[in-house]
């Protein structure tokens, strides 16, 4: 992602803070945007729609709860189906937050500070709506905690050879530190709210959760030092978490699944929605709330230049995932590529090949990167893309595998999309609320690029 | 009435006034007769107990079925049985709680037996298996006998005496039968009518002659929708009388079938099977196999089966008879125009010349008499009777014509002479032939009564229904093909206020007996003596009655004055046979016998037209599309759907489909085609008009893919390259070794338990299916279940066709169950342990902790893992909980389940042989699969134990692991199949699509 080129430099690249911004306007923007300015319309519309899917999402919860898992489409041979594409989808989605919060952060690469905020909210809730679905997925969800390893009076070991196992721990886990990053970083800007506020009741509650911040040397000093801990903690789980979901897949015997190429090419996917995620995220709340000055042409080319590289990635995957059929030699991994690419789910595999790998193409073109329309469009067709990827490898391997007897074809159900489309209802609503009570750009983080303002900034400069 | 005028004060004081005594009124409403009033006691008490809404699925019957049961109890009860609660102070002998006892009684289709033995756990009928000692079972039991079971629990079942469908009791019914036998006795039972199905039960026939006896004018029917009229008839053109023809399979080295399906339908399709798979059986070296040619119209296993198979039309079959017989000169005929090629006919003639003695020529059941008697002539020829063939007097009481009694029936009513009719058992208003018109009849009957175990389409068009006792609740007696006569001994009281068709006659023409006092009263008059109760209770115990089989007679063909047909036009042709799953219908309302993916089809739920790929493809439909098929102005509509091996320009209807009064679960599926049957021609007849429609319906199957893909999972061939390659089938594919490992193998120091299916014997005929079914306590999960693939069955018959001639493939049949692999992939991935191996290579399931994620399935090559998607097991039926195997757990929703290797049957086993302080004995275990097997395909064993036959038969060169070369060790391992051409044939039979592995 190194932005090295000397027409780059020489050309001046916009600055990361808008010239017109100082260390007040900054704060009084942010905060101001919580405390004081009305709800853009263009929300209330798009939350009038979030609030109906989320509606759909209990529903949806509340079906399979009740009747079992019979009420989504899977059946015999395909043992998961949406729920487990789903899954992976928002796992990998969360996955951008994390990579722009810690792994940025420790590379230095300041002009994540006006997007780290929003995307650790983002890796939050898509954790949270990606741990609904195993929780969901199983007959009896009431005794989904045997997953989790306590002594107990059965004297039951979990298996811990079974990659659910691992899968427990690296989503809780995922979820613990996301948490803890997020909310250390908050406490600074939660002690500008609470400063900022002219409510009585707001003072209060952002009195607490600031947690005694004065801003004093010594906390800052300990937080700068926390925050690089979390950092340093949160970085390992960017390629742990999903190479541990891809286990899933890899540890199996499936064709279509069982293949060593998973746990990078399954990171570089998640990394690859992640952005995508936020790309999509940050277009609309960027225009409905004015941030341009933080939020800048340049924050969404850098953003896309990491798209088109992990897509490449990822794409590059695709092909070895040919090549490895192929070579195999095997029976079965023929037929299972050839049945990807020509079998019922035929559109499935084509539609994925030109969402993720067609598709990113276009990023290549400077004038792509930087046309907020396209890029917006873009973002959403690899959203969709990294969906497909996930459901051709879950169904496309499942519904055809060892012995033609037992084929079959699976057809989602209306709980299927129910809990799909509920998830994203669900995920936006959590958007919209955190954009409404908590700064969503990090106020102090901002003011940071202040002094470097006036200079040009070249990211590759700046990590030296 | 002015609806603002609720009730008159005056009006109401007047009427109370009117009345005298003391009077009782509900409410001012009542006295004042309001409509109002009158709506509500209308709604409140409805003189009729108005049938389940429309619309209900038959998932919801089981719902249902509980909330009408408990009612049923509340109402059904005329007097609450007196009932002494108290503990056994003296055990009824042998009654140990937890262990099961065995009866011996029979199990009747079509007035034959086969003997089974009725598993009871204190005091419930839980299971059927084949009697050992029985010559039509010899240990094996096909689907029928073992679903029967579900019938004794079937909620649906009648259970109270009807009259013109209000509920009456049997007192009343004897009452008012007596008054009409009255009339009768006066005009020597000139009115009066029996009309029965077939019938073998020496008991009930000889109550029905002495019936006749005391009424002479009265007559007797039989009416037995798929019965052996042809065959009758065939024995009686050749031979001059009817006879009951029996043949020695396990003596025969060449079999010809004239469009006979005798592995799967028939009195003995069971004993044939067993005796068929003998001659089959390879070990090492000595692969002596008979030889089987089939000549077949609709495919069956049978077909499945054949070494060659040659694809034609009902109506052909007899040209190719005709030029069989005329080769070996049989008297009279001559060779006639047919599609088989005249090489494969010579070949055919002179395989059978050179196994003159040993040979056997079948004829159909469906095919006309002429056929027959062909098929007896060439046997004469060929010196077969006596060896592979004889001949016996009939099994029935009275062999009549059952096309012809029906239709004598029915002219006598349309004349008006009968009054009374007494219909033991059937369903001739559903399954006559269109033309007898038999439910318009009916009502010019005065008084019909109809005794049937549901109250059918035919009770609803009687004046009486009578509910029949289900056969594991009666004393009856039975014969089975070969004439052996079973004492049918009851293992249960009646479960409601039924009766037997014993019990009813006696009630109304004699004493009114128990059913027990008359069978034993008819067996009286066959071993009088001292010794009667002693030989009495051998008879039970046995399940048979020694020396009751019928001796084979001396035939001599006649000079026949051959009748045969013009040969059969071009045209479409419609062919009718009874459903491989509910039979002729009467099995409609069992849940197991629907959901069982019927033979080759693998279809549920319903019938379909059946058609092959070239007639598909002219009339330009594809599967599911609806058509219509019309012929002599009845016309059904119905899914066609593509059977690879059919006959061109003909389609196959199945039977007992488009009951409407069959009960919750048989009711509104599939279409009737009786409807389309005629007297003249009841099997196949021509002028059939199809026409498609546009519309399309999902059609409920088990298995959408026809081939292997080139994969080595059947593996066959033939016997001379068996013989030149005895281990091809292991050279199919590259095992891994134990030394690919890391570790060492796990150590099996005690018992290994093993399983192997010879696919060589299987002839697809699922009884495996059901027998695991009944035993392993599983459930139904209908038809919408089916189609969206989660059907429940722990063992299923997979189909291949193999070759390269889509019309006309040979056929593979496979029994899939949890293969037990050593190497399990389940048991790795499984977050909680609840799928894992015990110390004798069992993979077990743990249902108590399984949450449920489906994960091990999804690992599992076989996909022999079933997942209870919803509530699927009925566990609030009353009735369904009598039936379930209390030795087996009854699974919840969310829990995966698989095939245990019937581990409840391993520990009772085991516990017998603590006891007595020994090792498990060979053959201890048997597991229901194999129990069930006709062609004893199915080995279970110790594989520790080298001496044991499950070792032995893995040590046989054909044996191989499916999948073993995924490295997961499956415990149970196939035995390749191997086919036996006529070498003058070879080129004739399809490319096999499998080849060698390297």
């Amino acid at each position: 992602m190194a932005n090295h080129h000397h027409t780059d430099t020489l050309e001046r690249p916009e600055p990361l803070v808008a010239p017109k911004e100082t260390y007040g306007t900054i704060t009084d923007k942010i905060a101001g945007d919580v405390l004081h300015t009305k709800t853009p319309k263009a929300m209330m519309v798009t939350l009038a729609i979030t609030s109906g899917l989320l509606l759909v999402f209990v529903l949806s919860i509340g079906a399979v709860l009740l009747f079992g898992p019979g009420v989504w489409g899977n059946n015999n041979p395909v043992g998961w189906a949406f729920e487990i594409t789903n899954f992976v989808w928002w796992v990998g989605i969360g996955h951008a937050g994390t990579l722009i919060s810690a792994i940025l952060l420790l590379l230095h690469q300041h002009w994540r500070n006006a997007i780290n905020r929003f995307a650790e909210a983002m890796t939050l809730f898509a954790v949270m709506c990606a741990g609904l679905f195993p929780a969901l997925h199983t007959g009896r969800q009431w005794l989904d905690y045997w997953l989790i390893p306590y002594p107990n009076t059965m004297g039951m070991w979990v298996n811990f050879r079974s990659p659910l196992i691992w899968d427990v721990f690296a989503v809780t886990t995922y979820l613990t530190v996301s948490f803890m990053f997020w909310f250390v970083g908050l406490i600074p800007d939660l002690a500008a709210m609470r400063d900022k506020s002219t409510k009585h009741w707001q003072k209060v509650i952002y009195g607490i959760l600031a947690m005694g911040w004065r801003g004093s040397a010594h906390h800052w000093h300990r937080y700068e030092m926390s925050y690089l801990l979390l950092a340093g903690l949160a970085t390992p789980l960017v390629v742990s978490v999903h190479s541990v979901v891809s286990f899933d897949f890899a540890v199996s015997l499936l064709p279509g699944w069982h293949a060593t190429i998973f746990p990078p090419y399954f990171v570089a996917g998640a990394i690859y929605s992640g952005f995508a995620m936020v790309i999509t995220l940050m277009i609309p709340a960027r225009k409905w709330y004015k941030l341009e000055s933080f939020i800048t042409d340049r924050h969404l080319d850098y953003m896309a230049k990491i798209m088109l590289a992990t897509g490449l990635i990822v794409f590059y995957g695709y092909l070895c995932e040919l090549f490895f059929a192929y070579y195999s030699g095997s029976l079965y991994e023929h037929f299972m590529m050839k049945n990807r690419i020509f079998g019922p789910y035929w559109w499935s595999y084509w539609l994925l090949i030109f969402c993720n790998g067609l598709t990113p193409q276009l990023l290549w073109f400077k004038k792509v990167r930087t046309n907020i329309v396209l890029l917006f469009i873009i973002s959403i067709v690899v959203n969709v893309g990294m969906w497909l990827e996930r459901f051709v490898i879950v169904v496309t391997s499942l519904h055809r595998d060892f012995l033609p007897s037992s084929w079959d074809m699976f057809h989602p159900t209306i709980w299927d999309w129910g809990l799909y489309l509920g998830t994203i209802g669900f995920f936006v609503w959590l958007i919209y609320m955190f954009v409404r009570v908590m700064p969503m750009i990090s106020i102090f983080e901002i003011k940071h690029l202040l002094p470097w303002r006036g200079r040009i900034i070249d990211t590759s400069a700046d990590a030296n | 009435m002015n609806e603002n005028k609720i009730f008159d004060i005056e009006e109401i004081r007047a009427k109370l006034s009117g009345k005298e005594g003391r009077e009782y009124w509900r409410s001012l409403d009542e006295i004042a007769e309001t409509d109002e009033f009158r709506q509500f006691l209308e709604k409140e008490f409805p003189r009729e107990a108005s049938s389940l809404p429309e619309g209900y699925s038959r998932r919801d019957f089981l719902k249902v079925m509980g909330a009408s049961l408990s009612m049923a109890g509340l109402t059904a009860c005329i007097q609450q049985p007196e009932e002494r609660i108290v503990p056994y102070v003296k055990a009824p002998e042998m009654l140990v709680p937890g262990k099961p006892l065995y009866y011996a009684t029979a199990f009747v289709l079509g007035g034959y037996s086969t003997g089974v033995l009725a598993k009871s756990h204190m005091g419930r009928p839980t299971g059927i298996e084949g009697n050992p000692d029985h010559p039509a079972s010899l240990g094996a039991a096909d689907i029928f006998a073992t679903a029967s079971l579900l019938n004794l629990y079937d909620p649906d079942r009648s259970q109270v005496v009807t009259n013109k469908g209000t509920i009456s009791s049997w007192d009343r019914f004897v009452q008012s039968a007596r008054l009409q036998l009255d009339a009768q006795r006066a005009l020597k039972g000139a009115g009066l009518r029996i009309l029965t199905q077939n019938i073998t039960s020496p008991t009930l026939g000889w109550q029905i002659q002495s019936i006749l006896a005391g009424f002479p004018e009265a007559r007797w029917h039989q009416y037995e929708p798929c019965g052996l009229d042809n065959v009758r008839e065939g024995t009686a053109q050749l031979f001059g009388e009817y006879l009951n023809p029996r043949y020695k399979f396990d003596k025969a080295d060449i079999v010809v079938s004239l469009d006979a399906d005798f592995l799967g339908t028939g009195p003995a399709n069971v004993r044939h099977a067993h005796d068929f798979a003998n001659r089959r059986r390879v070990s090492g070296t000595n692969a002596a196999m008979n030889r089987l040619y089939c000549a077949e119209s609709t495919p069956t296993i049978t077909g499945g089966m054949a070494d060659h198979r040659f694809r034609m039309k009902a109506s052909e079959v007899e040209a190719f008879a005709r030029t069989l017989a005329a080769r070996f000169g049989v008297a009279g005929v001559s060779p006639a125009a047919t599609s088989v090629d005249e090489k494969v006919i010579g070949a055919v003639v002179s395989d059978l010349q050179k196994h003159r003695g040993s040979a056997i020529v079948v004829a159909g059941n469906h095919q006309p008499a002429v056929v027959h008697a062909l098929a007896h002539a060439m046997n004469a020829a060929l010196g077969n009777i006596g060896n592979t063939v004889e001949y016996t007097q009939p099994v029935e009481v009275q062999a009549i014509n059952h096309g012809e009694s029906l239709k004598s029936l029915a002219d006598d009513i349309a004349k008006g002479s009968v009054d009374m009719l007494l219909i033991l058992g059937g369903n001739p208003v559903y399954d006559a032939p269109a033309d007898v018109k038999f439910g318009d009849l009916l009502s010019k009957v005065k008084f019909s009564v109809h005794l049937s175990p549901f109250n059918d389409e035919t009770s609803e068009l009687c004046q009486w229904h009578v509910p029949e006792s289900h056969y594991l609740e009666t004393w009856s007696d039975a014969r089975a093909f070969d004439g052996t006569a079973t004492i049918m001994q009851p293992l249960i009281l009646p479960l409601y206020g039924t009766k037997s068709a014993h019990e009813l006659l006696d009630e109304l023409f004699e004493a009114g007996r128990s059913g027990e006092d008359v069978v034993k009263s008819y067996w009286k008059t066959k071993n009088a003596g001292a010794a009667f109760d002693m030989w009495w209770r051998k008879c039970l115990n046995d399940g048979v009655v020694g020396g009751t089989a019928l001796q084979p007679k001396q035939v001599a063909a006649r000079s026949v004055d051959w009748k045969f047909t013009a040969p059969a036009a071009s045209g479409m042709e419609v062919m009718l046979r009874p459903d491989p799953s509910v039979y002729d219908g009467r099995f409609a309302n069992n849940g197991w016998l629907q959901e069982l993916p019927k033979q080759i089809s693998r279809l549920t739920w319903e019938n379909v037209a059946l058609m092959s790929p070239t007639t598909i493809q002219k009339l330009g439909v594809k599967n599911g599309d609806l058509v219509e098929i019309s012929r002599n102005g009845a016309t059904v509509k119905v899914p066609a759907w593509t059977l690879p091996g059919h006959p061109d320009e003909s389609v196959t209807l199945h039977l007992g489909y488009g009951r409407t009064k069959a009960g919750r679960v048989g009711d509104g599926i599939g279409v009737n085609a009786f409807a389309l049957r005629t007297s003249a021609n009841p099997w196949f007849a021509g002028g059939v008009e199809i026409r498609k429609t546009g519309e399309w319906r999902k059609v409920a199957s088990t298995q959408d893919h026809w081939s292997m893909e080139g994969r080595p999972i059947v593996r066959e061939t033939t016997v001379d390259d068996y013989l030149a390659h005895p281990e091809f089938a292991k050279h199919m594919a590259h095992v891994p070794t134990d030394k690919e490992s890391f570790y060492p193998p796990f150590e099996y120091d005690g018992y290994a338990w093993g399983m192997t299916i010879d696919l060589n014997a299987c002839t697809g005929c699922n009884a495996c299916m059901i027998a695991c079914q009944s035993e392993n306590n599983i459930p139904v999960v209908g038809k919408a279940q089916v189609e969206n693939g989660r059907e429940m069955h722990w063992i299923r018959v997979d189909r291949y066709y193999v070759g390269n001639d889509l019309d006309n493939p040979e056929l593979a049949a496979m029994p899939v169950a949890c293969q037990h692999c050593e190497n399990a992939p389940c048991e790795p991935v499984c977050p909680v342990a609840a799928t894992t191996h015990d110390h004798e290579g069992l993979n077990v399931m743990t249902y108590n902790r399984c949450v449920g994620t489906r994960y091990c399935s999804n690992n599992c090559p076989y996909k022999v893992r079933r997942y209870n998607y919803f509530q699927y097991s009925d566990t609030k039926t009353k009735s369904l909980q009598l039936m379930h195997n209390p030795d087996v757990t009854v699974r919840n929703r969310g829990v995966m389940e698989k095939c245990t290797y019937c581990v409840q049957r391993i520990s009772a086993a085991r516990i017998e042989a603590k006891k007595e302080n020994r090792l498990i004995r060979e053959g201890e275990v048997v597991t229901a699969c194999q129990s069930a097997c006709p062609a004893q395909a199915i080995t279970f064993g110790d594989i520790n134990d080298k001496n044991s036959k499950v070792s032995k038969m893995k040590a046989e060169p054909r044996d191989y692991g499916l999948l073993s070369e995924l490295n997961t060790k499956p415990r149970t391992s196939y035995l390749a199949k191997l086919r036996n051409p006529n070498p003058e044939l070879q080129s004739l039979r399809p490319k096999a699509t499998t080849d060698h592995h390297g």
